[in-house]
């Protein structure tokens, strides 16, 4: 259904029919959303939270996901904790957004003193209760961006912003069953979780205890049609040779630059499947969606509107004009987040070729080699095309000549037996480097490579970047 | 030890004239690093790759490093560094 101004999530899944048979489903439990609209997760009390800031400091998503759909229309503010933050963090995060009742599955104990004594127990069960749920209230929600250690830094959404202007698909298109990698309580994820809900669809969650491989079981034992990731998620779903077990209609990739070589492997496994990439970010949230399997963005997707979103490239990184990038940062100690023009600069590097963008990386990525610059993403993008290749990482390293040079390190797939990977071990990284050679400048070639056995993902799903 | 660290650095000059496409002088221990056909690009490499087939890197122990102007000299700097 067409998402209403002054509506609630909770207003849209009950407004939405027929809902039977609609249901979020997390690793060990699953709630009917039947049940939920009928019902309480939180023994009925809702009405506490009214014109509140609620923290929502789930140990669960599933719990995460009952509570939000509760709240929203209630409190005045939603403050979405991510499932790694530090606990001496919550501290700053109550006094910043101004937080008066704090929601859990957890025993209240668990925190001591730390959030007062505006508690309220969540869980994932639902019990059957007299909905009394009185006028509706425009919530805020407050998301923590993806990045660095440290405390979070907190931006304003609304369901609008976030949930956009989304089609039913249920109706026609028969039964929608999104899944996404992603946890629901950070931005990618929730944009899944919304999507699912207000586009009259079902979703599986997935859990952080769980591997890539079970994950893709369960996915495929409830039907997933749609699916979302990020680049390394999707390695890591190819690496866990589960990957087939699923057959989805749609298949996006955000969070990360897409390489062609990721998309050329998704394309084999999923041959019949849509497949895109997508820019979205906490910040700007969804700029655009590229659909021809290509790596890049067609330059004809700047200078004009495109589903309500304008984007140009200034000093190099994206920016994007929309009504669904965040309004603002929380705490006063925070830079403007939309500039004077109503432009998000996303950080994220640009590079014109052959009439596609490409991104090269984060603007505090760049890596300087004797004073020229080299954007790790691209060097990488050329390393994950070779065949044998799954994932990469390119760093610096100190160099008493050059200040720093470039080393990859570099996991290959397993597909070939162990005593033939350690025989081609030094081809592979020949053929890197006459690649390299071929297609970079001579200073962005890595120095040196070093084959690993993994590397480290961030619990947001993406490569683990010294100093990002 | 000192055999060994004189053929793989010699080894490494040769990959990476080879890789970046230069032309290497003789490599007799007199030779002038800055003539060698190397850039300073390729040294950083050259560097960077001993670290790994050697295990260590000499520059990055000693403060102050004066950089070697002979082939002679990195040689020496490298066998120095080993013990």
């Amino acid at each position: 259904m067409a998402q209403n101004d002054a509506g609630s999530l909770w207003d849209a899944l009950n407004a939405t029919a027929p809902r039977a048979n609609r249901c979020i489903w997390a690793a060990h439990a699953w709630i009917a959303l039947n049940e939920l609209i009928a019902g309480s997760s939180l023994s009925g009390r809702l009405e506490d939270l009214r014109g509140r800031s609620v923290l929502i400091l789930t140990r669960d998503q599933l719990s995460a996901a009952a509570a939000l759909i509760q709240i929203d229309g209630v409190a005045r503010r939603l403050v979405i904790c991510t499932p790694d933050l530090d606990l001496a963090h919550i501290s700053f995060v109550m006094a910043t957004a101004e937080v008066d009742a704090v929601v859990s599955d957890q025993p209240a104990h668990l925190f001591g003193a730390l959030i007062g004594d505006r508690f309220m127990q969540c869980s994932t069960t639902i019990t059957p209760t007299q909905a009394l749920r009185g006028a509706q209230l425009p919530s805020e929600w407050i998301l923590f961006t993806s990045g660095t250690s440290g405390p979070p830094k907190m931006v304003s959404h609304s369901l609008l912003s976030l949930a956009g202007a989304i089609r039913s698909g249920g109706a026609l298109g028969g039964a929608l069953v999104w899944s996404t990698f992603y946890d629901i309580r950070r931005y990618g994820g929730l944009q899944i979780f919304l999507r699912a809900l207000l586009g009259g669809g079902s979703l599986v969650l997935s859990s952080a205890e769980e591997s890539a491989g079970d994950f893709l079981t369960r996915a495929a034992s409830h039907g997933i049609t749609h699916i979302t990731g990020t680049p390394s998620h999707w390695r890591r779903a190819l690496m866990s040779g589960a990957a087939g077990r699923i057959a989805p209609q749609y298949v996006r990739l955000s969070g990360e630059i897409a390489d062609q070589g990721i998309l050329d492997a998704l394309r084999a496994v999923y041959p019949k499947a849509k497949i895109a990439h997508a820019f979205a970010s906490t910040e700007a949230g969804v700029g655009f969606e590229v659909e021809d399997g290509l790596a890049g963005i067609p330059a004809s997707y700047f200078g004009q509107t495109r589903n309500g979103v304008d984007m140009k490239v200034e000093d190099g990184s994206l920016r994007i004009r929309s009504t669904r990038t965040a309004r603002r940062y929380l705490g006063a100690q925070n830079a403007a987040l939309i500039s004077t023009d109503g432009y998000v600069d996303t950080g994220d590097m640009l590079e014109l070729r052959d009439g596609r963008y490409y991104f090269v990386g984060r603007r505090g990525g760049i890596i300087n080699v004797g004073g020229l610059k080299v954007h790790p993403e691209e060097v990488e993008g050329v390393i994950n095309q070779h065949p044998r290749v799954q994932m990469s990482l390119v760093k610096s390293r100190k160099s008493p000549v050059t200040g720093a040079v470039v080393v990859a390190e570099i996991v290959l797939k397993s597909e070939a037996g162990e005593s033939d990977a350690a025989r081609g071990v030094d081809t592979v990284k020949s053929e890197i480097l006459e690649a390299c050679h071929r297609t970079l400048a001579a200073h962005k070639v890595p120095a040196a490579i070093r084959i690993v056995p993994s590397l480290n993902v961030t619990p947001s799903g993406k490569v683990a970047r010294p100093n990002a | 030890m000192s055999v060994n660290v004189r053929s793989t650095i010699v080894s490494q000059f040769e990959e990476v004239a080879r890789e970046q496409n230069r032309k290497l002088a003789p490599l007799t221990d007199s030779l002038v690093l800055m003539d060698s056909g190397l850039d300073s690009l390729c040294f950083a490499i050259v560097v960077a790759r001993l670290e790994d087939s050697l295990g260590y890197d000499p520059f990055s122990v000693a403060e102050d490093v004066q950089f070697p102007v002979t082939l002679g000299d990195f040689i020496k700097f490298y066998e120095d560094g080993a013990k």
